[in-house]
């Protein structure tokens, strides 16, 4: 007999949990009446709404309850996603009328009592249910170059820059290309011509960087009739961001940057 | 219901027609308007609580507003120069900011053109009118009813 088999086990928690307290216990479940908004082109120009009725639990998200419907329900219910958990960026729908990811919003944290409407985010053609053609939306973030741009000599070994030159642009590598924020822009809504909060975070991201040599491209393309001068500062794409980027903030400060390249 | 098993070719930059933007645009211009929107805003806050104090505080305040009053104050270069500026400024800052909410709202461009031609006439009929007015203002026409003309008429 050797010494480790004397030794007590090691429990699972070193915390002494009350009885009926974690490790298991029951999840409150409640019901929901979710309102789906349903395109299908093959079968009907119009568009319109379908209600499902489930009981979900006070850990599910709106893609859980989605998942429920299209595995339990009805497997024509049409949705992106790919990772769902919030990093992916391709389930931003607009849930009670706002712009969120439906992998990062809790039932619990909606009115429950009243139907969850999930619909397509706004301005872009809408292809199926809550499918849209983000074609338009990665085009303008083509346009802005999002990549290293950087001239004179190639360095040897990795280009190095200080922490404080990297927190300048830190808030704006967090976009996920979700288009919660284009897609929440009223003036993205009227025409599809402005370059939407997404493409100026990520030119923002470049602009500010320290080791990239293109910034005045970027802020010359920026200063397009359909760049940054159209945005109205209504915070609708901070409010949407499901990052949590500061998005009006950096249109604010590449305008600035325009500003101070011109005069 | 015949069922087509033809499948598209994936996508190759395809964009619907309506998301495509007609070129670049050149120069400065919706800079210079975005600046000249907050400029102007901050001269007319001065210009405008300036003129109402004047009007209707300074002396006997809004009961010595009349013909003549008007009249005095237009014969003063600076006043001239004051109502000047926060006439053209004042147009200049609403026909702007009318004109990106026609940019923003109208969604054929037949409408868009119509509203900002409309806008545009009406803006330029005002200031011209308005700028006639300061310079050419007569207080005491010839062949005016008396008793309509401020009393400094009489002399």
């Amino acid at each position: 007999m050797t010494a480790q088999n004397t030794e007590p086990v090691e429990p699972a928690s070193k915390v002494d949990l009350a009885p009926g307290v974690g490790g298991g216990g029951e999840i409150p479940s409640f019901d929901i009446t979710l309102k789906v908004r349903r395109y299908n082109p093959e079968v009907s120009e119009e568009a319109r709404w379908d209600e499902f009725k489930l009981t979900m639990y006070g850990t599910d998200r709106v893609l859980d309850a989605l998942h429920k419907v299209k595995w339990e329900h009805d497997g024509s219910v049409s949705f992106r996603r790919s990772c769902a958990h919030g990093v992916c960026g391709s389930d931003a729908m607009r849930i009670n009328g706002r712009n969120r990811l439906a992998c990062k919003t809790l039932l619990k944290d909606l009115d429950t009592s009243k139907p969850i409407t999930v619909e397509p985010i706004k301005g872009l053609p809408v292809e199926k249910d809550l499918i849209v053609d983000m074609e338009p939306f990665f085009q303008s973030y083509r346009e802005i170059m999002p990549f290293l741009i950087s001239s004179g000599h190639e360095p040897t070994r990795e280009r190095l820059q200080s922490p404080e030159d990297r927190e300048r642009f830190d808030d704006t590598t967090k976009c996920i290309l979700c288009a919660a924020c284009t897609s929440s822009c009223p003036v993205f809504w009227t025409d599809g011509q402005y370059f939407g909060p997404a493409a100026i975070v990520n030119a923002h991201r470049f602009i500010f960087d320290s080791r990239d040599d293109a910034g005045d491209m970027r802020l010359e393309i920026l200063n397009d009739r359909e760049g940054v001068w159209r945005c109205r500062t209504t915070f609708n794409c901070s409010e949407a961001c499901p990052r949590g980027i500061q998005v009006t903030k950096a249109i604010a400060e590449v305008k600035q940057a325009v500003l101070n390249r011109r005069i | 219901m015949a069922v087509s098993t033809e499948i598209q070719a994936p996508r190759s930059g395809r964009i619907a027609p309506e998301y495509t933007r007609h070129g670049r645009s050149k120069g400065n211009f919706e800079m210079g308007a975005w600046l000249f929107m907050r400029l102007s805003g901050v001269v007319l806050v001065v210009l405008i609580f300036g003129h109402l104090f004047v009007n209707l505080m300074v002396g006997e305040g809004v009961h010595a507003i009349d013909f003549g009053f008007v009249a005095g104050k237009w014969a003063d270069p600076f006043w001239q120069v004051w109502d000047l500026s926060m006439l053209w400024l004042a147009m200049l800052h609403g026909t702007n900011g009318v004109r990106t909410i026609i940019n923003d709202y109208a969604e054929k461009d037949g409408t868009r053109i119509t509203l900002k031609t409309i806008l545009y006439v009406a803006s330029a009929v005002i200031v011209v009118l308005g700028t006639l007015v300061i310079f050419t203002f007569d207080p005491c026409p010839a062949g005016a009813a008396a008793e309509l003309l401020p009393s400094f008429c009489q002399a």
